[in-house]
């Protein structure tokens, strides 16, 4: 399963023999075992797990954005159903997914703890004896030189530094680049280390989301969420205190209406006991406090509506989070009056941060900031339904025993204008104000995933680009006659990877030990 | 004039220098075809020859205009990724950062790595030049496509890619990206060299495209340029991701969502792994590890391509 087969080409280590009974009775299950770690089960599993990743690249993903995908199943009736029975919209939570990486992960395991056991073997054995030939290597010398066997060999000894260099019977073996091995093994256990943390991260980690107006706290308990998603081992104990208020928020556009800057001016206790200090959280930088992080999400506008009675009483004086509908943040708003004397009171409205009005009367925004905003309210009066205990969304209105005002005619309020209904009551659009959601993490297994991240760069690193080669070199006297006092040096060289570089490499090795070890003219 | 339309016009004349020198390489590749036809009919000539009296001196194996003509594209070559460099380094300088925050500015960068990568080749011998006209012509059309279609003024950053993250992440994809995109080029002409070589060893015919192959360098060597670029386009790839998760741990509260963006960089990453592994598999060498490396060169494309513009996901900013 791994990159490179030199390390196994290149072993002289002998293959591990079990007993022979043993073997038999386990032969069916070293076979199947042996298929799973083959390389080429390992390529048909990456392959697979490139091919599963399709779809979720392409439909639209539950864990993202679930309005998307019912958008989809609405859109096409008779396909979702067959998508949604293959998890098509849960790709990476599909049991097939996981089967497929956790085989893949499996067939790793199998191929590294081998591999780490021969390589480590490799690193306590010496390199292999001189082939009897050395000219019939992929690269090789040969001259003929004064000095004696011994010297010449002890010369090119100190030329092969940074070798793991041994001489045996008249020759030497050296050998180099046993990181590239090491390297091909640190990348896959980081792998699998990886793969750990984001399981530490799925168990143990929570995430949390929540809304908070200008002027709010947060003070961190499940409850205190409007969302959240715990991790399936997660216990709330292990909540970290935090507590924060949102004083400000502040969003800058260009003159096209797109974004510049988001802040978020918030005070937060650093621990339980200490005192309020400021921190300004924007898109690039969460506020941490111990292990959580609190990150700005998104943000949106809260018109301050009041709501008088007749006698001039407030009944509700609130502000009121509108939800973005569009770019340009054209806002939708409900607002619900219960306490009031009487028929209880509700609005469905349009936020305008920029209003323009077309001829017949429709408002939109025209610019995301809020260079001229208005509140236009559609009013309802009657019952709310909120009192027989059913819980309902803050964001919608139950219309079953609501009655509209003034016909359901639209009213466009600018800042501090007030609307008097027919019944004499009152409304105020009293002021802009902002919101934000924010939400908090505690990932407990990022850090390992990061350890994990360093391991796969640097391991991938050493694996493709060291490269590991071994070189002979034999110095034995030179025979016939005339050979009296001559010495015969023969140098050969062997490595599996980019030969090119290694004959450049050899060459020069040669001419270094030439140099050392001078031929006879 | 400003240096934003300054840096326009400077890709617009590396783009159509490219032009130039893919014509060149295209015209030296076209005489150099001819001139082999020619050798064959010298060698014949001399063989039939060979038992008279004389021999007549060798008809020169170049024609003329061969001799000048991929000399004079590399010069071009060279000049137009020059005013291509010039075009970025002013793209920067007029918008007051690093030229990579829209996909025009990432398309352009990417195609100066592909073709710095080509130069790098040719110059230190790992492939011959005459790949220069299926490399330019790539080149060329993505310039074209990044510079109508995708063309983007000079303007600031949105808020989530305003972080010094911006400099690792998206340098490290862009490189990576403009690599891999060589070596799609590259194992897609081993793909044909190598049926070029499978057809005439058996003493097939060959049309076109497979005859396009005879002008190509040995299938040898365009599968060692290939794994060559892909062995150092792949560890960034792998960096750019990892730079991402970070970033996007800073910036969106997770390293991992499986965001379509994350989706395709993590299919082309498997595909990229599966290469490498079938380079080193019995059974899986040559031609089918080519094929592994296209299809992981088009999951990059969709990864940049089809996820920016068509899929709706937290990397759609341009």
């Amino acid at each position: 399963m791994t990159v490179d087969l030199d390390a196994v080409r290149l072993s002289t280590a002998p293959e591990p023999v079990g007993p022979v009974r043993q073997r038999q009775l386990l032969a069916p299950v070293r076979r199947a075992w042996r298929q799973l770690t083959s390389m080429r089960t390992a390529l048909l599993l990456l392959f697979l797990l490139a091919l599963g990743a399709v779809p979720g690249g392409f439909l639209p993903q539950r864990s993202l954005n679930p309005v998307r995908v019912n958008e989809y199943i609405a859109q096409h009736p008779s396909l979702a159903p067959v998508l949604d029975r293959l998890s098509l919209f849960d790709v990476f939570a599909a049991p097939w997914f996981a089967a497929v990486y956790l085989l893949l992960f499996i067939s790793l395991t199998g191929c590294l703890v081998p591999r780490i056991r021969l390589h480590a073997r490799a690193l306590r054995t010496p390199p292999p004896r001189a082939p009897g030939n050395l000219s019939r290597l992929p690269v090789s010398a040969r001259w003929e030189t004064d000095l004696g066997p011994d010297e010449a060999l002890q010369l090119a000894r100190r030329q092969l530094n940074g070798w793991r260099a041994i001489e045996r019977g008249g020759a030497l073996s050296a050998e180099k680049g046993y990181l590239r091995e090491t390297g091909n093994l640190v990348f896959h256990v980081s792998l699998v280390v990886l793969l750990v943390g984001i399981a530490v991260g799925a168990f143990f980690g929570f995430k949390g989301t929540v809304l908070l107006k200008e002027g709010s706290a947060f003070a961190n308990t499940v409850l205190a969420y409007d969302d959240i998603s715990p991790g399936r081992r997660f216990d709330a104990g292990n909540l970290v205190p935090l507590n924060f208020t949102l004083d400000d928020f502040a969003a800058t556009y260009g003159a096209d209406g797109k974004a510049r800057t988001f802040d978020a001016h918030v005070r937060y206790a650093p621990d339980p006991d200490s005192s309020l200090r400021p921190y300004d959280i924007r898109v690039n930088s969460p506020l941490h406090i111990d292990a959580a992080k609190v990150y700005l999400l998104g943000h949106g506008y809260a018109p301050e509506v009041v709501v008088r009675e007749k006698n001039g009483e407030v009944a509700f004086d609130e502000t009121v989070p509108c939800l973005p509908q569009d770019t340009t943040f054209t806002s939708a708003c409900t607002i619900k009056v219960p306490d009031t004397r009487g028929e209880q009171l509700a609005f469905e409205g349009v936020f305008t941060p920029t209003t323009v009005q077309n001829e017949s009367g429709n408002v939109a925004s025209a610019h995301p900031a809020a260079q001229s905003p208005a509140l236009t309210l559609i009013g309802y009066r009657g019952d709310l339904g909120i009192d027989a205990g059913v819980p309902s969304s803050v964001y919608s209105l139950d219309r079953r025993r609501l009655v509209p005002v003034d016909g359901g005619r639209p009213k466009l309020l600018g800042v501090g204008e007030t609307w008097t209904l027919p019944d004499g009551r009152t409304v105020t659009f009293a002021k802009t104000t902002e919101w934000a959601t924010f939400q908090v993490t505690q990932d407990p297994g990022k850090g390992i995933a990061l350890l994990a991240s360093v391991g796969i760069v640097l391991g991938l690193c050493m694996s493709l680009f060291v490269r590991r080669r071994r070189v002979w070199v034999r110095a034995v006297p030179a025979g016939g006659e005339d050979g009296s006092g001559r010495t015969v040096v023969e140098v050969g060289g062997l490595a599996r990877t980019d030969p090119d570089a290694f004959a450049a490499e050899f060459d020069e090795l040669v001419e270094r030990l030439r140099a050392r070890v001078p031929g006879r003219e | 004039m400003t240096l934003a339309s300054l840096s326009d016009q400077l890709l617009f004349a590396a783009v159509v220098v490219y032009a130039l020198a893919m014509l060149g390489f295209a015209g030296a590749s076209a005489s150099r075809r001819a001139a082999a036809v020619t050798g064959v009919a010298t060698r014949e000539r001399v063989l039939v020859d060979a038992g008279g009296p004389s021999v007549t001196a060798p008809a020169p194996l170049v024609t003329p205009a061969a001799g000048w003509a991929a000399p004079a594209a590399m010069v071009l070559t060279v000049l137009g990724w020059a005013l291509h460099l010039g075009s970025v380094v002013t793209r920067g300088m007029a918008a007051d950062r690093l030229p990579w925050g829209n996909m025009y500015e990432f398309s352009s960068v990417a195609a100066l790595v592909a073709v710095t990568g080509f130069l790098v080749l040719v110059l230190r011998g790992r492939v011959d030049r005459s790949l220069g006209a299926f490399v330019m012509l790539p080149v060329v059309l993505y310039l074209g496509l990044a510079g109508t279609v995708l063309y983007t003024a000079v303007g600031p950053l949105v808020p989530a890619l305003n972080s010094y993250w911006i400099k690792i992440h998206v340098a490290a994809a862009v490189t990576a990206s403009g690599a891999f995109l060589l070596s799609g080029v590259l194992a897609s002409l081993y793909l044909l060299r190598s049926r070029y070589d499978e057809r005439t060893d058996v003493g097939r015919a060959v049309r076109f495209p497979v005859s396009l192959g005879r002008a190509l360098p040995a299938a040898r060597a365009l599968d060692r340029a290939a794994y060559g670029v892909i062995a150092f386009a792949f560890p960034v790839w792998t960096f750019a991701i990892i730079a991402g998760g970070i970033w996007a741990e800073a910036a969106w509260g997770r390293y991992w969502g499986w965001d379509p963006k994350e989706t395709w960089s993590f299919i082309t990453w498997v595909l990229y792994a599966g290469y490498l592994h079938a380079r080193a598999t019995a059974g899986w060498k040559g031609r089918k590890a080519a094929w592994v490396a296209v299809a992981a060169a088009v999951a990059l494309i969709v990864d940049y391509y089809v996820v920016n513009i068509f899929v709706v996901g937290l990397h759609s900013y341009a």
